[in-house]
């Protein structure tokens, strides 16, 4: 009697055991390519994706992306900044403003300052290659103007960044 | 025979202690037992009674001044206000005699009774605050305002009960100015508003057209000063809020942002930033004069004076990452007071002096937490997805945040809330607004 009852609940052991490690195999699957393809957009997390990416001209793309609390330019950063300059100085009655952003994982008032020194670290490399600082004008929005509502680090990755806009 | 001996010490011991010290509610404790407390519906004879509905068309003010008392104590955390149901004695009645038996029996230990008149088309209202047990009338406060002004006076008398239960200041004669959302996430529209600390009178002092952030009071709180995004420049005005007047302060060659006014009034203090480097600066309102505070290539904000103007509290990321230092008000002295794990931002001086509240980030969650002035005996209040600016209670017992969701690649699923939590950690509750709502900050009491 008493067997019998210990052999049932071991075996509703065993099966549950089972289902639960099935269940656990599939879940880490799924979230192993879910990884694999924000990787492939957030490279040391910065985001390296094309998604909201808008261009001033034919392979001059308008932003740039920056790691979290960080105003460093990445190796990728400082090549479109490279194009927007020469695009800039073949087109010199051009102005732009420099938008600065932030992700939505910080204080207001930090991010305000944050922004600024993101669209800054753009204006000076766009300088550094010959365009002239009254043609460059400088907003930060903090992290009031997300591209991207989500929630997530590939949200935030996008969020992250400096936007070369038009201004005439 | 030896239990009437007991019965009889017990009453030599018991009643003289009764009579000496009056009820008191402890409020540097958290998690206490809420006193029980009726709040008796104001009462007035049937000629106030009917001018009153006629002005204010409110058919029965005096319940509707007893609500505000009672949702007012409720709120506290401090109070337990009972049904009315179960009272047996008549307002009138009971606010000239009460009879005690009847009170103590409903368990309520402390009774606010009171009468409303008007007086030449003015709002009169008296209250009295009597501790049940003792029976004894431990207050009594007469007041004449205009009609339209009713709801502060629930607010006052709620101010006075506070102030004589707890022997400290209440906060509920008060107003929050904050920043009203509404829209996508991508494009959210934000207006200041004002309401009184209930949630009551909202009114909007912008239309939506600007980007609006961070309002704050001066301390008279007939002004605020905020940042603007009017006309794409970012810079710190200040508004009148009676005659609707909005001038710019920061109109420097760069953003100004994160302003508070100096605990006189006399100043606003604010970040500049330019070609990259945020400093602290103050503006004097009277001769515009404007002064540097710091000199550093990082980034320093949000500044916060000490209550006697001699330091500022503010935050700086000069160590690497965002930390909280508190300086002279001349800029000299500048030490660094957070040491914790993880980042710290938005610090603010409390109105006591003794403590800087912030927010902090550590391991994806977000804290509001208080710390002394240097930087030792930190309190973690409350841990969620996102919260943060602190702004403190005038009597520095309470601590009003916001506090945002989390949201899917369309947005849903976004709110943005005001929090309010007590000093001691408890107390914690969402404060209702007509709106989503963001930054948050608490005026000092609008009487006294």
């Amino acid at each position: 009697m008493i067997l019998s009852k210990i052999c049932r609940s071991t075996f509703l052991v065993v099966l549950l055991s089972m289902v639960l490690s099935a269940c656990a195999t599939q879940k880490t699957t799924t979230t192993a390519t879910a990884i694999k393809k924000i990787d492939a957009q957030i490279q040391g997390d910065v985001y390296a994706g094309k998604d909201t990416v808008k261009y001033l001209a034919e392979g001059v793309p308008d932003r740039v992306f920056f790691a979290t609390n960080e105003s460093v330019l990445t190796t990728a950063s400082r090549d479109t900044l490279r194009k927007q300059a020469a695009w800039l100085r073949k087109n010199s009655d051009v102005t732009v403003v420099l938008e600065g952003h932030c992700d939505e994982r910080g204080t207001r008032e930090y991010n305000l300052a944050l922004g600024e020194r993101r669209a800054n670290a753009a204006k000076d490399y766009l300088m550094t290659y010959g365009v002239s600082s009254d043609r460059i004008s400088v907003i930060s929005y903090g992290k009031e103007r997300p591209v991207d509502s989500g929630s997530t680090p590939l949200a935030w990755s996008k969020n992250r960044r400096s936007v070369t806009v038009k201004a005439n | 025979m030896k239990k009437i001996k007991y019965l009889i010490f017990l009453l030599f011991i018991t009643i003289p202690t009764k009579s000496f010290s009056l009820i008191e509610v402890d409020i540097t404790r958290g998690n206490l037992t809420p006193l029980p407390v009726a709040v008796s519906p104001l009462s007035y004879n049937q000629k106030s009674k009917l001018a009153l509905e006629k002005v204010l068309k409110i058919e029965d003010l005096g319940a509707e001044i007893s609500k505000v008392v009672e949702n007012n104590l409720k709120k506290s955390g401090l109070f337990n206000p009972l049904i009315k149901d179960a009272f047996l004695q008549k307002p009138d009645i009971a606010h000239l005699k009460p009879r005690f038996e009847d009170w103590a029996l409903i368990k309520a230990q402390a009774l606010i009774t009171g009468k409303v008149d008007l007086q030449d088309e003015k709002l009169r209202v008296e209250f009295r605050l009597w501790d049940v047990l003792a029976g004894k009338e431990m207050l009594a406060l007469a007041f004449t305002t205009v009609p339209k002004n009713w709801r502060r006076v629930g607010h006052i008398i709620t101010d006075k009960v506070y102030e004589r239960l707890t022997g400290e200041k209440g906060y509920f004669d008060t107003r929050i100015i904050y920043v009203s959302e509404k829209g996508p996430k991508t494009k959210r529209i934000k207006k200041l508003a004002i309401m009184d600390q209930d949630g009551f009178n909202t009114k909007y002092l912008t239309l939506g057209n600007e980007l609006v952030l961070t309002p704050r009071f001066n301390p008279t709180n007939q002004m605020i000063t905020y940042l603007s995004y009017f006309r794409n420049l970012p810079r710190v005005y200040i508004l009148d809020i009676e005659t609707g007047i909005q001038e710019v302060v920061g109109d420097f060659a760069g953003m100004t942002f994160a302003p508070r006014f100096s605990p006189d009034g006399k100043k606003i203090i604010m970040s500049f930033a330019k070609d990259g480097n945020s400093d602290i600066w103050t503006m004097d309102l009277e001769n515009r004069i404007i002064k540097k505070i710091t000199t550093h290539p990082s980034i320093d904000t949000s500044p916060s004076y000490s209550p006697d103007g001699k330091y500022i509290t503010f935050n700086s990321d000069r160590s690497g990452y965002q930390q909280i230092y508190v300086m002279k008000s001349d800029g000299s002295k500048v030490k660094r007071i957070s040491f914790g794990n993880g980042l710290y931002g938005t610090p603010v001086w409390s109105p006591r002096g003794d403590l800087i509240a912030f927010t902090k980030l550590h391991k994806g969650k977000f804290y509001i937490g208080v710390m002394r002035t240097d930087g030792k005996g930190e309190r973690l209040l409350t841990e969620n997805y996102y919260q943060e600016a602190p702004s403190w209670s005038p009597n520095g017992r309470v601590i009003i945040f916001y506090r945002e969701t989390k949201s899917d690649h369309q947005g849903e699923g976004f709110s943005a809330k005001l929090w309010s939590i007590d000093l001691t950690g408890y107390n914690e509750r969402m404060v209702e607004t007509e709106t989503d709502a963001s930054d948050p900050s608490w005026s000092s009491l609008l009487s006294n």
